[in-house]
């Protein structure tokens, strides 16, 4: 059995720019041969073999899909590690900024103003975007995969930091919904 | 001609033999069967030209269980033995059961999921649900004219592991080749999208008799993929009835009722409800056994009233499936109502209200999982014509995880992840030179161990002794694509390998099974081992096909020693098959097994280059 790796598997360049389209078309394709479903009249060791490739294309799919995921594995498949547990260290300014919209959120909770959720909200989608530009210049264009693991880790802060605000907004719809 | 067949991988090298399949919808209230006929899905009706069958078992002391409507006749007369609705006690204990006082069973309380005692003796509920299917399988039988080759049997999309683990157990028990567990919202999707040619996105909104699904499924050429479910599996038209029936007892100030009086309210209530799906006010009159007599005016708007709160619960879970699919109900193309349940008009005004459109009704309620279903049976039985490439990718309904220090929840798999998939986690050893370490998998939302659902407990045993927190304890989950979990545990640090799988199977081990299986032969005076060996000769017959039609379609993947050997195999098969034991069939099966296993993940290599090529010249 060859062991390709997510992007070999969908025969896709493996870099950080990456067309979404094609990606799911890929991805239908390699489905719509190994899927279970394709297999269920086959022999055990067929069906078994199918749940496996299955398995692992929607692993790389999802995988891929995500910049946030897709830039940590190309640093993983460059040999540098994200660490995430492990390694917290990050920009000074970085920290301070982190420190702020924290900060920012939990006034925003405690004084219920939806309109400064929406401003947080739109200020973390822009932060996003400029991450992933720059991890597309430090994995594609310098190839400097050091500091794009530590890129990762600011876009880890950023995506969990952008959950916790939409759960914040969730919780202001069901208040508004309770009165 | 046959031989010169080149078949893809999936199809049948002989498209001229159908494979009987059918489509099984085990509801709570009424069940079905379907199947695909001359390409047209259609429900197989029973002798008198009815396609429901309640889904009530009778038991008694000396007959055979009956089924069906004969059953929910003596409901009334008969209640303790008379089983209805058995299907809210699929993988569930005593405490799981919503009102439980109230129900005339006699229910023994059991590791993982309840008991019944009846007239027959103690049944669990997976023999009770295989009652049902066994019922429909000879309807199918007899209908098709054969035997079948397998089924696809559909679920709610919010059953957890122990739910579907039951139902898979209840098909084994009736003698049912499960081709695919099927979550019924995507059944329905997969009749209607296929039907009428669906692209964008589409909520189905599935509202049975005991169980209540949402799912938000992505339609894209010929891909139904799911992007979230939600729901409840205690919710359905039967709550409907209770409130009904609670008010009336209430305003009718009733003395305690029998439990036959409870039954006959019951059921008067149903008739009520429906009754006032086309009227806006209905009288609700029973003589009682005491000679009591009810009898007062209903009106819908009343009903709305009290219903209101059964309604809500059903909306919440679908702003929560919405939410988890990163979407507005704005952003929703269709509504497809789904379930007898959904008839009801201030429901579907409701459910109008939420999405902001009419609900789409132009498909029967009641038989379009089951519809949904034979077309997906008929497809994984090989039937499928060309140009029949739709894919379903569902997701698992709710977060699979292990117990941590502290009763916590460590999460391994999130809830509404694509289905098949795989995930490991590494665990240490808390103290020195510990050699077993204990594992509880967990299915739920909730931080607390305590909140979710425990599925299974198991030890991994032989770990050596070293310093605490050096151990590497590797456990990983993999759902297949029935949604069906199953763990294995490896220490990976040393070189000793102490390796553990478990199946969460809920007080029913395979022990149980057998067991099961045996009572269920001596009950119809089967032979058991006349049973085993003709579902081996099924299955090596099937195998052969299968290997056969491997050969002939990749024969070319293989060197001819590697062709020579699967032939040898393939051979030995063939000789053991019209033997008398059933043993040497299983065995000469799993050599042939192993003998392809290099064969079937190449096959899947040059399937997956073969698709990417096709691709690329613009065929998907």
């Amino acid at each position: 059995m060859s062991h390709p790796d997510h992007f070999q598997l969908f025969h896709l360049p493996a870099s950080f720019a990456l067309d979404g389209d094609a990606l799911d078309r890929a991805f239908r394709s390699v489905q719509s041969s190994v899927h279970p479903d394709r297999h269920a009249s086959g022999s055990p060791v067929e069906r078994r073999v199918a749940m496996q490739w299955a398995t692992r294309a929607n692993e790389a799919y999802q995988t891929l899909k995500s910049p946030l995921k897709r830039a940590a594995y190309l640093c993983e498949q460059a040999g540098v590690p994200i660490e995430a547990e492990s390694n917290t260290a990050m920009p000074a300014a970085f920290l301070h900024q982190q420190m702020e919209w924290r900060e920012a959120l939990d006034e925003v909770r405690e004084g219920g103003d939806a309109e400064a959720l929406r401003e947080l909200d739109c200020t973390m989608a822009a932060e996003r975007e400029r991450l992933i530009g720059e991890l597309h210049q430090a994995l594609d264009v310098d190839r400097d995969h050091a500091r794009a693991a530590a890129l990762v880790r600011q876009l880890m802060f950023v995506e969990k930091y952008a959950t916790e605000v939409g759960l914040a907004g969730h919780a202001f719809e069901d208040a508004e919904r309770r009165d | 001609m046959a031989l010169l067949q080149i078949a893809e991988p999936g199809q049948s090298a002989e498209p001229h033999r159908h494979r009987l399949a059918v489509g099984i919808d085990l509801g709570t209230t009424y069940s079905l069967v379907a199947t695909v006929r001359n390409s047209i899905p259609v429900v197989l009706d029973d002798a008198e030209g009815r396609s429901l069958l309640p889904s009530v078992v009778r038991f008694s002391a000396d007959d055979d269980a009956e089924v069906g409507y004969a059953a929910q006749k003596q409901q009334a007369i008969d209640p303790r033995n008379t089983i209805t609705s058995v299907k809210r006690f699929m993988g569930r204990g005593m405490k799981d059961v919503e009102h439980i006082e109230n129900l005339p069973y006699d229910f023994v309380d059991a590791p993982g999921m309840l008991q019944l005692r009846t007239a027959a003796g103690v049944r669990s509920p997976v023999e009770v649900s295989a009652e049902i299917l066994r019922a429909l399988r000879k309807r199918a039988e007899t209908a098709l004219g054969g035997d079948l080759v397998g089924a696809v049997i559909t679920v709610p999309a919010y059953f957890d592991d122990a739910q579907r683990q039951a139902t898979k157990d209840a098909a084994r028990l009736a003698g049912l080749n499960v081709l695919r567990l099927l979550n019924e919202p995507t059944a329905a999707a997969v009749a209607y999208g296929l039907d009428h040619g669906a692209e964008g996105i589409y909520a189905v909104y599935d509202l049975g008799g005991g169980t209540f699904d949402i799912s938000i499924l992505k339609l894209t050429k010929g891909v139904f993929e799911v992007l979230a479910t939600g729901g409840d599996t205690a919710l359905g038209g039967d709550d409907f009835d209770q409130r009904l029936f609670c008010s009336v007892v209430e305003k009718s100030k009733l003395q305690p009722l029998s439990m036959q009086d409870a039954r006959l309210l019951m059921v008067k209530s149903r008739e009520v409800k429906e009754q006032l799906s086309a009227e806006p006010d209905v009288r609700f009159s029973a003589v009682l056994a005491t000679g009591e007599v009810v009898d007062l005016s209903l009106a819908s708007r009343e009903f709305a009233d009290m219903t209101q709160p059964l309604v809500e619960k059903t909306l919440a879970a679908c702003r929560k499936a919405l939410r988890d699919a990163g979407l507005r109900a704005a952003d929703i193309k269709g509504v497809v109502m789904v379930g007898g349940a959904t008839r009801m008009p201030h429901l579907r005004k409701a459910v109008a209200q939420f999405f902001g459109q009419t609900p789409l009704t132009n498909i029967d309620p009641d038989t379009v999982v089951a519809l949904g279903a034979s077309i997906q049976a008929n497809l994984l039985a090989g039937n499928g014509a060309p140009g029949d490439d739709w894919l379903l990718l569902d997701v698992i309904p709710l977060s699979l995880g292990l117990e941590t220090m502290g009763g916590l929840v460590e999460k391994i798999i999130p809830r509404n992840s694509t289905i098949p998939i795989a995930r490991a986690q590494e665990f240490t050893t808390f103290k020195d030179g510990q050699t077993a370490i204990a594992l509880h998998v967990v299915q739920g939302e909730r931080e607390l161990v305590s909140d979710c659902r425990s599925l299974a407990r198991f030890e991994l045993r032989g770990i050596p002794p070293m310093a605490a927190g050096a151990a590497r304890i590797r456990v990983e989950f993999q759902v297949d694509a029935d949604g069906l979990l199953s763990v294995s545990a490896k220490e990976k640090s040393t070189g000793i390998e102490a390796t553990i799988a478990v199946k969460p199977s809920y007080g029913l081990a395979d022990a149980d099974i057998e067991r099961m299986l045996r009572d269920s032969f001596q009950h119809a005076k089967e032979d058991v081992h006349a049973r085993a060996l003709a579902e081996s000769r099924v299955e090596g017959e099937r195998l052969v096909e299968a290997t056969q039609s491997a050969l002939q379609a990749d024969g070319a993947l293989l060197s001819d020693a590697e062709k020579g050997e699967i032939e040898a195999w393939l051979q030995q098969l063939r000789q053991a098959i019209p033997g008398k034991d059933h043993r040497a069939i299983k065995q000469a099966m799993e050599a042939l097994g192993r003998a392809t296993d290099a064969f079937a993940a190449r096959r899947m290599d040059a399937g997956i280059k073969r698709a990417l090529a096709g691709r690329k010249i613009g065929s998907f």
